[in-house]
C-alpha cells in the first residue's frame, strides 16, 4: 500500500502564484507618497484585509502589465528595520519574512521622498542588505526640483549597487512608465550585491554563525545583534546552539562596546547616507515656499490655535449642515417604505418585521453614513494635507498633562461628530497604551446621537430663564458637553495610571510640509473605511435593531387587538370625517403602547425597574433605556410608543405627556432630580452596538469593548442614582 | 565613552533644548543612553547632522527642527540630551 504524501504549501502561496506572477512589497517612510504611488499603480484593483493578530490593515493591490500580473502589497509606512509600533514591526516582519504564512516578497520597490533623502535613503541601506531585487522610485521629485534641489540620478544608483531608481510624480504619473517595466521585469532581476557600511558589524555576523551549518542571511544575523533576541528572530537564536545567549552577548560587546546598539547602527549608517548626499545631490538657492511660510505661521502658538479651532470648527459645520438634510431624508424615506409596507402587506408580525425590523434596521445603518463619510473625508483630508500631524504637535503639551499625546486631539475631537470614526482615527496613535486610553475616553464625547435626547429632556423640563446674561437651557447642555469632555478625560488620565499605566512613549514626530491632498487616494481611503464600517457597525446595527423590534413586538396579545377592534367600532358609530381619524389614531397609540406594556421589552423594563427606582424611574422608562442600548437615538421613538403618542410624534406632545406622567403613587416621574439624572447617564452611557463593534475591531479583542461597556453604564448609573438622591 | 560624552556637553553647555528660532548648528554629542533618544537617532538625529529650530508648540513645548528641509518635532526633555554647537565652529 503507497501511503498519500503530504505536501504543506502556505496558503497565500497558492494565492499569490495562480493570480499573479510576482509579489512585490512596497516599502517607504510615512509619508514619502508611498500610498499614493500604490494607488497610482493599482488604481481600484485593491483588496483590504488583516494581518493575523494584529489590527494592521493589509493593503494588496494588483499591476496589470501586459504581459504579467504583479501583485503589490502595501507595507505600513517605517522609517527603519527596528520596529516602534504594531505598524512598523508588521512592515518589518513582512519584509524579513518572519511572520507564519506569510511567504517572503519577489523583490522589493523602496519609495524614497525626492525632499526628504536623508532618512529615505537609510531605510534603502538596510533594504539593500537583504539580498532581494529592489528598485527605487523617487516621489515628488517635481516638488525637490521647485526646492532647488537637484539629484543625481545616476550617480544615486551607483552609490546603490546599481539598483535602478526612478524619479516620479505620482500625484501626475509623470515617470511612471519605466518604473512600471521595471517593476514587471524585477523577479528576475538580481540581487544587488552591495558591500557592507559597516565592516565591523558583517565581519561578527559572520563569525557568530561560523560553526553553524546552514547559514542565515547576514543581514538576519545583523538584526539579531542590533535588537537583541525577541520574538520575531527566536528561530534564528535557537539555531545557535545551547549557550546562544552568551554567544550573542559576545558579539554585541565586540562590535558595539558600552553603546547601545541602534546608537550605533543610526551614527554609522547616517554617516554614510551624508557622503552620498554630498556627492549626489546639489542644492541651489531654495526659494521659501508658500508652504514653509504658511507653516511658520500656523506654528505661532496665537494662529496656530486659532487654526486649530477654524478647522475644527468648519469639520463640524459640515457634519451638522450637510449631513442632517441627509440623514432628514433617509429618516423620511425609511418611514416612507415602512409606511408602504405596512399598507401593502396589512397588519401583521410579517408587516411589522419588514417595516418596523428589517426597513427601520437597514435606516438606522444608513442613517449614520452620512456623517460618517463627510468626517471620515474630513480626517482623510486633515491626515494627507499634513494637518493632522501639526495639530498633534500644537496640543501635545496640553494632551500631555492628562497622560495622552498630541496625537490624540483629532480623534477625540471627532468623537463630538461621532465616535465610530474617532475611533477609528486613533490608528494614527503609535503607543497602543495611549491609543487604548484615547478609545476609552472617545466615546464620553458628546456625539450627534446624543443630541436630540438631550434637547427633548432639557427643553421640556429645564426653565428657560435666564441667568445672568446666559439662558438656562444653554448652560445645561453646555455643562452636558463640559461633563462628556471631564469624564472622558479623566477616564484616559485614570486609566494611564492604572490598567495602561507603562513608560512614557517616545515623541518624535515628523512634521510633513503641507500638500495638496491626493483626490485618489483620498477617495480609496475613504471607500475603504466606509466598507469597513458597513461590515462591522453595519452588521451589529441591523441585527441588534431587528432583535429590539421582537422583543418590542413579541408577544401579541389578542386580548388587546380585539379590545382595540371593538373601540375602533364604537369610534366608528361616533364620529365622521377628521374627529374620526384623530379618535382612531389615539386608539392606535393607546393599543401600541398596551402591546408594548405586555410585550418581552415592557417586561423587561418592568423587571428592571425595581433596580432603576433608586434613580427615580418607572418602568416605561427603564423599558426606554432598554431599547437604546444598541442605539442611543432609538429612545425617542420607544418614548412615543411607551406614552401612547405614536413613535413619531411630534418634542412638544411628547414632553406634554412626559410630564404628566405618574408614579403608582401619584407623585411625577419626571422631576428636576431625576431629568438631571436622566441627562447624566445617558451622557455617560455607552448605549450604541456601533461604537461597541469598532472598538472590538480596532483593539483586536472583546476585552476592551465589554469592559467600556461596563465601566460607563456604571458610571452612568451612579451618576444618575447620586442626583436623584442629592438633588 | 560616557565620560567623554558628558564632559562634550559640559564644555559646550549648548542643547538642542537651549538653541535660538533660525540658529543654525551641528549636533556634535548625543547621550544615547535613553531609547527615546535612540529612536531620535534612528530618524537622523546623529553627530554631525545639521539642525535649526524653527518653533516651538503652544506652551514652548515640544519644539519643532528642521532636519535637512524636513521638520521633526521634540519634546524639550529630549532635545536636552542633544549637544549642538554652531555650524562651521570646527570639530
Amino acid at each position: 500500500m503507497t501511503k498519500a504524501k503530504e505536501i504543506r504549501v502556505p496558503l497565500n502561496q497558492i494565492a499569490t502564484s495562480r493570480r499573479a506572477d510576482a509579489s512585490i512589497a512596497v516599502v517607504g517612510n510615512p509619508n514619502s507618497g508611498k500610498s499614493t504611488l500604490f494607488n497610482r499603480l493599482t488604481g481600484l484593483r485593491q483588496r483590504v484585509g488583516n494581518y493575523p493578530g494584529v489590527t494592521v490593515e493589509r493593503h494588496v493591490g494588483t499591476l496589470k502589465l501586459a504581459d504579467a500580473s504583479i501583485e503589490l502589497v502595501d507595507l505600513p509606512g517605517t522609517h527603519a528595520l527596528s520596529a516602534h509600533s504594531d505598524e512598523e514591526r508588521i512592515a518589518i516582519d513582512v519584509i524579513m519574512a518572519r511572520l507564519p504564512g506569510v511567504a517572503a516578497p519577489d523583490g522589493i520597490l523602496a519609495v524614497v521622498d525626492a525632499t526628504n533623502l536623508y532618512q529615505g535613503l537609510y531605510l534603502v541601506q538596510q533594504l539593500l542588505e537583504l539580498e532581494l531585487p529592489l528598485v527605487v522610485a523617487l516621489t515628488m521629485s517635481d516638488a525637490a526640483e521647485a526646492g532647488g534641489v537637484e539629484i543625481d540620478v545616476a550617480r544615486l544608483s551607483e552609490w546603490l549597487a546599481g539598483t535602478p531608481v526612478f524619479p516620479v510624480v505620482a500625484t501626475t504619473g509623470r515617470g511612471l512608465e519605466p518604473l512600471r517595466a521595471a517593476l514587471g521585469k524585477l523577479k528576475a532581476q538580481p540581487a544587488p550585491v552591495f558591500a557592507p557600511v559597516w565592516p565591523e558589524l558583517a565581519a561578527a555576523a559572520d563569525d557568530l554563525f561560523a560553526e553553524v551549518e546552514q547559514k542565515p542571511r547576514r543581514a538576519d544575523i545583523e538584526r539579531l545583534l542590533i535588537d537583541g533576541p525577541g520574538a520575531s528572530n527566536q528561530a534564528l537564536l535557537e539555531a545557535l546552539g545551547a549557550d546562544a545567549g552568551q554567544k550573542l552577548r559576545k558579539a554585541q560587546d565586540r562590535v558595539f562596546g558600552i553603546d547601545p546598539p541602534l546608537a550605533a547602527e543610526a551614527r554609522v549608517r547616517y554617516q554614510w547616507v551624508r557622503k552620498v548626499l554630498a556627492d549626489i545631490q546639489t542644492e541651489g538657492r531654495s526659494l521659501i515656499s508658500w508652504k514653509t511660510r504658511l507653516t511658520g505661521f500656523l506654528n505661532r502658538p496665537v494662529p496656530g490655535t486659532i487654526g486649530l479651532f477654524l478647522v475644527m470648527a468648519i469639520v463640524f459645520q459640515a457634519v451638522f449642515a450637510w449631513a442632517t438634510p441627509m440623514m432628514d431624508l433617509i429618516d423620511g424615506t425609511a418611514a416612507t417604505l415602512g409606511g408602504m409596507v405596512a399598507n401593502g402587506l396589512g397588519d401583521g408580525a410579517l408587516s411589522s418585521l419588514v417595516a418596523d425590523g428589517v426597513i427601520a434596521g437597514v435606516g438606522s445603518v444608513v442613517i449614520f453614513l452620512p456623517q460618517i463619510i463627510i468626517l471620515f473625508l474630513f480626517i482623510i483630508l486633515l491626515e494627507d494635507s499634513g494637518y493632522l500631524a501639526r495639530a498633534a504637535y500644537l496640543m501635545d503639551r496640553a494632551m500631555r498633562s492628562v497622560g495622552l499625546s498630541g496625537q490624540s486631539i483629532i480623534p477625540m475631537i471627532s468623537s463630538f461628530a461621532c465616535a465610530v470614526p474617532g475611533i477609528m482615527a486613533t490608528r494614527v496613535i503609535p503607543n497602543r497604551r495611549d491609543r487604548i486610553a484615547t478609545i476609552m475616553a472617545a466615546p464620553f464625547m458628546t456625539c450627534s446621537a446624543r443630541l436630540p435626547v438631550y434637547a427633548l429632556l432639557i427643553a421640556a423640563f429645564v426653565p428657560a430663564e435666564t441667568v445672568g446674561f446666559l439662558n438656562l437651557q444653554g448652560l445645561v447642555l453646555f455643562g452636558l458637553y463640559m461633563f462628556g469632555i471631564v469624564m472622558g478625560i479623566l477616564t484616559a488620565f485614570l486609566m494611564r495610571q492604572t490598567a495602561l499605566r507603562g513608560p512614557k512613549p517616545p515623541f518624535a514626530l515628523m512634521l510633513p510640509e503641507f500638500r495638496r491632498p491626493n483626490l485618489q487616494t483620498v477617495f480609496i481611503q475613504l471607500l475603504g473605511r466606509v466598507k469597513v464600517f458597513l461590515r462591522r457597525a453595519g452588521t451589529v446595527i441591523f441585527t441588534v435593531a431587528v432583535i429590539v423590534w421582537a422583543l418590542a413586538y413579541f408577544p401579541r396579545s389578542g386580548e388587546l387587538e380585539l379590545q382595540a377592534a371593538t373601540e375602533y367600532a364604537q369610534a366608528e358609530s361616533m364620529y365622521a370625517g377628521p374627529a374620526l381619524e384623530t379618535a382612531l389614531a389615539d386608539i392606535d397609540n393607546r393599543a401600541a403602547a398596551a402591546q408594548l406594556e405586555q410585550s418581552w421589552l415592557g417586561r423587561a423594563g418592568k423587571f428592571v425597574a425595581p433596580a432603576f427606582v433608586p434613580l427615580g424611574w418607572d418602568w416605561r422608562v427603564s423599558a426606554a433605556v432598554i431599547a437604546g442600548f444598541p442605539a442611543r437615538e432609538v429612545v425617542i421613538a420607544v418614548l412615543g410608543t411607551v406614552y401612547a403618542v405614536g413613535d413619531e410624534a411630534d418634542e412638544a406632545t411628547l414632553s406634554q405627556r412626559l410630564k404628566a406622567s405618574r408614579h403608582p403613587d401619584g407623585s411625577p416621574v419626571f422631576t428636576f432630580p431625576m431629568v438631571v439624572g436622566l441627562l447624566i447617564f445617558y451622557a455617560c452611557c455607552l448605549q450604541c452596538a456601533a461604537t461597541l463593534a469598532v472598538i472590538r475591531r480596532e483593539t483586536n479583542s472583546w476585552r476592551w469593548p465589554v469592559f467600556a461597556w461596563c465601566y460607563m453604564t456604571t458610571i452612568g448609573y451612579l451618576g444618575a442614582m447620586l442626583a436623584y438622591q442629592l438633588l | 565613552m560616557r565620560i567623554i560624552i558628558i564632559l562634550i556637553m559640559d564644555a559646550n553647555g549648548k542643547t538642542l533644548e537651549t538653541l535660538k528660532c533660525g540658529q543654525r548648528s551641528v549636533i556634535r554629542a548625543v547621550d544615547p543612553s535613553c531609547p527615546q533618544v535612540q529612536r531620535l537617532m534612528t530618524l537622523g538625529l546623529v553627530e554631525g547632522a545639521e539642525i535649526e529650530l524653527a518653533s516651538a508648540a503652544i506652551g514652548g513645548d515640544p519644539l519643532e527642527f528642521r532636519l535637512f528641509g524636513r521638520g521633526i518635532s521634540l519634546r524639550r526633555e529630549q532635545a536636552r540630551h542633544f549637544s549642538v554647537a554652531p555650524v562651521g565652529s570646527g570639530d
